[in-house]
């Protein structure tokens, strides 16, 4: 039988893994998207190194098991501010698209070289 | 008052972070000034911010002051928040490393906060706010003694450097910018996969805590521990430039505005503060099977990062990269220093780490100034109407310069001094000697031909701009390069604090005691998740240490 820590753990690999793929594209959009897998992964991760419990309460009582509850507590930080700069940098994708005129990373279409660039950057919409 | 005093001494490690935080706050709650930069609202709005944020950071300044006196006695101030012993509640520590790092991002902030009052502030919104909130996270970073505080303590400053590395706004600055995040994001990522996987081996984040339980870490266990302690000197090279990790440096501190540049002149040092903190101490010496865990990967990266740092400078464009490429030489050759895992060496890289900072922020500013005087050219490095003050800046050129090569008097060559002195007699000695002179060497190059064609190669016939610099900006740049004089004057008390640092930092049973009282180190054995009969005894149980403001 499956053991819940190998569905966990490959899981995690598989979100990372894609996360990994849609960072290392051009456009920003999916660059963004990759970022919030990447940090939904890391967010379980925290989340499982404090092990995999089930049925067992997040305090003390004596000598019996507990779920560790300092990596939950991690993680609602981690989340709140993974939360926070995915929204900061949507927008600043959104300003850098406005500016350079074309959501590619690098500030040029593919297929454009350096000196038709001033001439794309003035095109529709300004 | 004396009563008054003596509190507010106790809670400085605090008011430290607490200081620029609620000023931030206050400017927020002021207002931006909303582009009216000409009489108006708006305008009293950015004359108060002004005020309100110039006052701050001369507080902070001669709070830090305070701390370094208090730590240059070797007491290591133990703030304990909430009253909650350690390794439980969260601790800031004041060590004498600590100390120098919040008197250096003081010594940084005040001239770079007044030249930005010269103009730079109006050219956005809400600049003196990020600002502040810039230094708590620097502040934040330096004073706390848990790893998972300084990785809030490092999304504060981020957070507060994406903002500003944008400001002024313009193309290249978003896109710049939208790299800088991205990256600085993905570090993010790692830095919380490495700090789960410290956890999970040790069940501590506590710096003293950690250093008392990865020795004992032994087998498959130290393996995925040493895993994550990897995954943060990459995080942390990522930040202080390390070699492979550097190229982000150069594009991005010199598309962002003089001031903010100047800035994060010190945001790099804290990549290198964590190293120390984590690898360095946690990782060091007597560390059981993860001994000296970075030594064999530290050096040579630091090394590569020295020589990448200098051929960029020598084929650099423009006068800002020109810098920013010496930023990633300086942040290397530290880097060297603190890979040589020797008291000796760990007092002269906190010894050149101080001077390159300020340095280098200085010159960021200056750069500006210069760019500012050669018309369309700016920074460029190509030949270009005269600047209309050509002594002046030259003369300035030349010390920042003569600084940042190592050539003597000034602090640069004391440092370099104390690296190859520390050097002898290490394996690694010869690489260490010809980097480090190839790299002084090679940056005079670097530098002599710049200032050549800035100040020399000129053509009278191009008009050029009439008006000098305002003497604020003169004055804001000129207190960096006179801090810098100032170290090599002072030369003698500042080594011999920075040595005392260095083997404080060593000593990791005063740090463990101080921090967990003398109860922590008999007590805190027991592991996480073992159901041995010995389940740890409740905080409660344990005689609370006693707290820090008593």
């Amino acid at each position: 039988m499956i053991s819940m820590e190998f569905l966990v753990a490959s899981g995690i690999g598989f979100v990372v893994a894609c996360g990994i793929y849609l960072l290392l594209r051009g456009r920003s959009f999916t660059v963004v998207l990759g970022l919030s897998l990447l940090g939904y992964a890391v967010n379980v991760f925290i989340f499982a190194m404090g092990r995999l419990w089930s049925g067992a309460p997040p305090i003390l009582e004596g000598a019996g098991p507990f779920a560790d509850p300092l990596p939950q507590a991690l993680v609602l930080t981690a989340i709140v501010i993974g939360f926070a700069t995915t929204g900061f940098v949507i927008e600043l994708a959104l300003r850098s698209h406005h500016e350079n005129g074309t959501d590619q990373v690098d500030g040029i279409e593919p297929g454009e070289d350096g000196e038709d660039r001033d001439e794309a950057e003035r095109g529709p919409g300004r | 008052m004396q009563t008054l005093l003596h509190e507010v001494m106790a809670h400085l490690p605090m008011l430290a972070v607490l200081l620029p935080s609620l000023t931030a706050v206050v400017l927020l709650l002021l207002g931006d000034h909303g582009g009216d930069s000409h009489g108006g609202h708006g305008h009293h709005r950015l004359l108060w911010s002004r005020r309100i944020a110039l006052a701050s950071v001369l507080l902070g300044l001669l709070m830090a002051a305070l701390l370094v006196q208090q730590a240059a006695t070797g007491e290591l101030t133990v703030y304990r928040v909430g009253d909650w012993p350690a390794p439980y509640g969260i601790v800031l520590v004041v060590d004498r490393l600590s100390a120098m790092m919040l008197l250096l991002t003081s010594l940084v902030a005040v001239p770079v906060l007044w030249y930005a009052t010269g103009g730079w502030d109006s050219h956005g919104r809400h600049f003196h706010a990020l600002f502040q909130f810039q230094l708590m996270g620097l502040n934040g970073a330096f004073v706390t003694g848990d790893l998972f505080n300084l990785f809030v303590f490092f999304e504060v400053l981020l957070i507060a450097s994406y903002v500003l590395m944008v400001h002024g706004q313009g193309r290249v600055r978003f896109r710049v910018g939208l790299h800088y995040v991205v990256l600085n994001l993905v570090a993010s990522a790692l830095f919380l996969i490495g700090v789960a996987l410290l956890y999970a081996k040790t069940g501590t984040l506590n710096f003293a805590d950690l250093a008392v339980r990865v020795p004992g870490v032994t087998g498959p266990d130290a393996a995925l521990l040493q895993a994550g302690a990897l995954l943060l000197l990459v995080v942390f090279g990522f930040k202080a430039a390390l070699a492979p990790l550097s190229m982000w440096l150069p594009a991005t501190y010199a598309a962002a505005s003089a001031p903010v540049a100047a800035l994060f002149a010190i945001m790099t040092k804290v990549g290198v503060y964590g190293i120390i903190r984590l690898h360095g101490v946690v990782f060091g010496a007597d560390a059981g099977p993860s001994v000296f865990l970075v030594a064999p990967l530290l050096l040579p990266l630091a090394l590569a990062t020295c020589v990448v740092g200098v051929l960029g400078a020598l084929a650099a464009a423009t006068l800002e990269r020109l810098v920013a490429w010496l930023t990633v030489a300086s942040v290397g050759t530290v880097l060297v220093a603190v890979g040589l895992f020797t008291d000796a060496a760990w007092g002269a890289a906190l010894y050149y780490m101080a001077n390159s900072t300020l340095v280098v922020a200085g010159m960021f500013l200056l750069a500006e100034l210069v760019a500012a005087q050669r018309g369309d050219a700016a920074a460029r490095l190509e030949p270009a109407s005269p600047v209309s003050q050509p002594v002046l800046l030259g003369l300035m050129m030349l010390l920042a310069g003569a600084s940042a090569a190592g050539l003597p008097p000034l602090p640069g060559f004391i440092g370099k001094l104390m690296l190859l002195e520390a050097s002898s007699a290490h394996t690694w000695q010869l690489a260490v000697w010809t980097v480090v002179l190839g790299v002084g060497f090679l940056s005079l190059i670097g530098l002599a031909r710049a200032g050549s064609i800035l100040f020399w190669h000129v053509r009278d016939e191009v008009p050029g701009t009439a008006a000098g610099a305002s003497p604020k900006l003169i004055g804001a740049t000129t207190a960096l390069l006179a801090a810098t004089v100032a170290m090599s004057v002072f030369a003698a008390p500042i080594s011999a604090y920075t040595a005392a640092a260095a083997r404080q930092l060593v000593d990791r049973e005063s740090y463990a005691r101080a921090v967990l009282g003398p109860q922590g180190i008999q007590t805190n054995t027991t592991r996480p998740y073992r159901f041995a009969p010995a389940v740890p005894a409740a905080p409660a149980a344990a005689p609370v240490a006693q707290e820090a403001g008593r």
